[in-house]
């Protein structure tokens, strides 16, 4: 018995490292003066850097449980827990001179992600109901308290409480269809819940009932339409890094629990989630789209295409096929870094008492700052799947993931709405380029943010040219995860 | 020499320079980024130049081929080889990007070292569409020569470049990203993306009809045909006369070599199934776009126009299926890529010097510069058809090859030559001849050594084709042969026999 414990607690090392190290940032900055904030800063990444090690020192690659089938650790969950740690990382990098501007730069910043990170850490590796809805819980309330952090900050508050009542609604919805789908199989274990649908078909009314239910709550977690309206107020109320946050990072999760309940779990009833999904891929992606097109605000229209991207990836998991799941959890993971370059681009040009928020801010930038306009580029490339970046490579393989499993029209959809998103990704462009400067300064960077911020833009590019080693990774994971 | 990666030279030479004068051009002079973007782009001529000496005309297949696994997930390889269609046209773009920096020498003053290096890399970028055959790696040099068009008429263009360079851009996408799904659709019966495939896989006639639909969509964009034209004499009249040159000598080339690789052998039935309506739409070109060629007061506009009528004998031709046709078609091709760009330039000498573009502000040019009036009246001929210059070759084949299938499409087609003589010969009377209008124009310079030089050679090479077109058809021909081969594999279907 004492055997198995300590198996387990080996199992769920980084959790309990991350977990740790978040509750020393918190005590420590008790003890230091504010001068000495580049401490918590160091230790964070520390934090990052160990979970790394932990993580990738024992990489899965075979399923294993803990603590009765509550915990998975697989190639899946490993990949995604790396990609978290790296997101995470690029975050407390971009967001520091930002956060020092606004004097936000405070310990219970760090503590918050950090325990954002363990909740989403345990969101990728539940393999129970109970356990989603925990380690959904744990990031969304300090999600929540994050958008409230600059707290005199009047559309922060409001923002925050709109974000508060409607995830709560959401994490109702979420458990109301877990209720119902423990009513009917009896279990809140993905495994039982799987094998007990397989072999006893039970009362279908109330399952698919369950399944209407927790398809909303996910649904709202990622952000897809009709769960949408959050979002772009989100987005704009809350401090630019915390929406980066809250935009890239958390997404993995989602993804992570929507396919452990939906693939794993209720994958016999594949063909009723099947038609939802589709319908949410659909209005996603038509909605997200479009509407970006009518916003002026940056970080709206940063929103409108988050919830477009959702849409690609809710397409590929409505495939319903390992090499689906595959093409999402790429479109997931690039997603990520393309949104992380946005909002770093976004922190970059803003300064103490000004907030890069407009799209006029972007006028002329190609003349102020080239290179900068240059990332931007190519980032704004990625977004719009232009190839040679790897945007072009996510949206392709989602394409062609859908072809395969039949969806033909809906992918002359997609193609036609992606071209309609080109077009607001290219009036950035064209705002750099073609536009005259309403600003002559040239914007100043701190070394560690322009070095961070050419890695991530140029890695965009590079795994564009050269795409393969990337999506064998995402292959494989979902490959030796899900059967 | 080594010949085995000659193609990976010639497209990443330019590439690459393109890329260095980038990076160096905060520490550059405009003068110094001139001439080192004028050693580049000749340095990437001459690495062309040994695919034309040391390629063997004699045998249609693909050549010089390059091939490694470049995403083995996806069976995309990077995979190079040129046949007879594909080398003249990489020769005409890495000669055009010459020209361009040439012709750029003066008229551009803002930020020379960003513009020289775009068109340094487009240059790379189209002899990557003209010889991948991997149809993902196609795709991919396809869409990544977009930006630096967009580029280029969005920050030098004129005062409307906005609206020109995002219609260019979102019409041109629209055709790709059904072309993607073409590939995608491909990719997923032959699970390969390689070109030779795809012409073997077997498809059933109604799967033709919408992949040829498909791929219709993105080419007819490019050539343009009528009714997907609209973007170009938008594109042509704001961008710098640079772009105007490399759009117009290369880029509507890409969508009939694309035909010629793509849509025609992948779908073979339904281009002979649609040959009507491809047919019809090429005789509107033809003889409608030359009528409002006429009535055009802007001088770029009308010579957009006139592309456009040119590029239909193009597609006219192909479609024909015959060899005289096809040869005809290619020949076309280039004589446009030479007259369209010494078109496009003169306009250009004539913009520099006065900065408006309306006929109507011309008038007497001739009496204040001969020498220029003299290349220009040539060129506005060889426009027009005139015997001894390309022009007449490739139309006057065409001709030939419409006659042999039915008089009334040769009647047609051969009516447009007294429209375009038309057009051509009165905008060169509104603006050379007559009195000199006003002071400026009895003022003007005439031409420089260095725009004499430029328009020099393009007349020399127009008059070279239009005397001895066989230095073409000699590349051509048997990959001509066996194009219609292959074409006609399968025999003409006349009703249709749908299949899923």
């Amino acid at each position: 018995m004492n055997q198995l414990i300590q198996s387990d607690l080996f199992l769920i090392l980084p959790e309990i490292f991350v977990l740790s190290m978040a509750m020393v940032v918190l005590m420590t900055d008790l003890f230091i003066k504010p001068s000495q904030r580049w401490i918590i800063f160091a230790l964070s990444q520390l934090t990052l850097l160990g979970g790394a090690y932990l993580t990738g020192q024992n990489f899965s690659h075979e399923t294993q449980f803990a603590f009765s089938n509550m915990f998975v650790r697989d190639g899946l969950a490993d990949f995604l827990k790396m990609m978290s740690y790296v997101g995470t990382s690029l975050i407390f990098f971009y967001s520091r001179s930002y956060m020092k501007d606004r004097n936000l730069y405070r310990g219970e910043y760090f503590a918050l992600v950090l325990f954002a990170l363990l909740g989403m850490m345990i969101m990728i590796s539940s393999h129970n109901m109970l356990l989603v809805y925990m380690g959904l819980e744990l990031l969304s309330l300090c999600l929540y308290s994050l958008t409230a952090l600059d707290r005199d900050n009047q559309k922060a508050t409001e923002s925050a409480i709109k974000y508060f009542v409607l995830g709560a609604l959401a994490s109702g919805l979420l458990l109301y269809g877990m209720s119902m789908i423990y009513g009917a199989t009896s279990s809140l274990d993905l495994n039982v819940i799987s094998t007990s649908l397989l072999n006893h078909p039970t009362d279908h009314a109330i399952l698919i009932l369950g399944l209407v239910f927790v398809v909303a709550g996910l649904a709202f977690k990622l952000g897809a339409v009709p769960f949408q309206m959050w979002v772009p107020d989100v987005y704009e109320g809350s401090p630019s890094s915390i929406a980066m946050l809250i935009s890239s990072v958390p997404k993995l999760a989602a993804f992570a629990i929507t396919v452990r309940i939906l693939a794993e779990g209720l994958q016999s009833m594949m063909v009723d989630w099947k038609q939802m999904m589709l319908i949410m891929a659909v209005l996603s992606i038509g909605i997200g789209n479009i509407t970006a097109i009518a916003q002026t605000n940056i970080k709206r229209m940063y929103a409108y295409s988050t919830i477009s991207h959702i849409g690609f990836i809710l397409f590929g998991l409505m495939s319903g096929t390992l090499n689906g799941y595959a093409s999402s959890l790429f479109y997931v993971v690039s997603y990520m870094f393309m949104t992380l370059v946005s909002f770093g681009i976004l922190m970059m040009m803003s300064r103490k008492n000004f907030e890069c928020e407009t799209l006029e801010d972007f006028k002329g930038l190609n003349k102020r700052n080239p290179w900068y306009a240059f990332l931007m580029l190519i980032t704004m490339l990625s977004m719009a799947g232009i190839p040679p970046t790897v945007g072009f490579y996510a949206k392709f393989m989602v394409l062609q993931a859908a072809f395969d499993a039949g969806f033909a029209m809906f992918v002359v959809y997609a193609v036609m709405m992606a071209l309609v998103g080109m077009f607001y990704y290219m009036r950035i462009v064209k705002l750099m380029y073609f536009d005259e400067p309403k600003l002559k300064s040239k914007l100043d960077v701190s070394m560690d943010m322009q070095w961070i911020l050419w890695a991530n833009a140029l890695a965009l590019l590079f795994v564009g040219l050269v795409p393969h080693r990337f999506m064998d990774a995402t292959a494989q994971a979902v490959a030796l995860s899900l059967h | 020499m080594n010949l085995t990666h000659i193609l990976s030279f010639s497209i990443w030479t330019p590439i690459f320079l393109g890329g260095l004068i980038l990076l160096l051009s905060g520490k550059m002079s405009d003068t110094q980024a001139k001439w080192f973007s004028l050693i580049s782009s000749l340095i990437s001529f001459l690495i062309t130049i040994p695919l034309y000496t040391a390629f063997d005309f004699s045998f249609g297949q693909f050549q010089f081929q390059e091939f490694f696994h470049w995403i083995p997930a996806f069976h995309i390889n990077y995979h190079l080889g040129v046949d007879g269609f594909a080398v003249p046209l990489i020769l005409l773009t890495s000669f055009t990007t010459v020209i361009v920096v040439m012709a750029s020498w003066r008229s551009i003053k803002d930020r020379v070292a960003q513009y020289m290096a775009a068109f340094l890399i487009m240059s790379g970028l189209l002899i990557g569409v003209f010889s991948a055959l991997d149809a993902m790696l196609y795709y991919i040099f396809w869409e990544a020569m977009l930006i630096p068009m967009f580029l280029v008429i969005g920050i030098w263009g004129g005062p409307n470049r906005i609206y020109a360079t995002i219609k260019f851009f979102l019409y041109t996408v629209l055709g790709s990203l059904l072309m993607l799904v073409a590939f995608i659709y491909l990719y997923l019966q032959t699970h390969s993306f390689e070109v030779v495939n795809f012409y073997n896989a077997g498809l059933g006639l109604y799967s033709q009809i919408l992949i040829f639909l498909a791929f219709f969509m993105a080419f007819a964009v490019k050539i343009p045909m009528w009714p997907l034209h609209t973007w170009l004499p938008d594109a042509h009249v704001e961008a710098p006369t640079g772009g105007s040159v490399v759009l117009a000598a290369v880029m509507l080339k890409l969508g009939a070599y694309s035909f010629m690789r793509f849509a025609m052998p992948i779908a073979p039935d339904a281009a002979i199934y649609l040959k009507d309506f491809m047919v019809t739409l090429s005789l509107i070109a033809i003889l409608y776009i030359a009528l409002i060629a006429l009535v055009q007061k802007d001088m770029k506009k009308l010579i957009a126009y006139s592309s456009i009528s040119h590029m239909g004998f193009v597609t006219l031709g192909l479609f024909m299926f015959n060899s005289i046709g096809v040869e005809g078609a290619y020949i076309q091709m280039i004589s446009h890529g030479f007259i369209s760009a010494a078109m496009f330039l003169s306009v250009g000498v004539l913009y520099d010097r006065l900065h408006t573009r309306e006929i109507a502000d011309y008038g007497g040019v001739m009496h204040a510069m001969p020498t220029f009036t003299a290349f220009a009246v040539f060129f506005a001929m060889a426009n027009c058809g005139l015997p001894g210059t390309s022009g007449f070759v490739g139309e006057f084949m065409v001709i030939m090859s419409a006659m042999q299938n039915n008089f009334w499409i040769a009647l047609i087609a051969a009516s447009s030559l007294i429209f375009g003589a038309a057009y051509s010969l009165w905008m060169v009377k509104r603006v050379f001849y007559g009195a000199p209008r006003n002071q400026k124009i009895s003022a003007l310079k005439d031409i420089s050594w260095r725009e004499f030089s430029i328009l020099s050679i393009l007349a020399v090479l127009i008059i070279i084709v239009g005397v001895y077109p066989k230095i073409i058809t000699d590349m051509t021909n048997a990959t001509t042969v066996q194009f219609l081969e292959h074409m006609q594999l399968i025999k003409p279907i006349t009703s249709l026999p749908m299949d899923v």
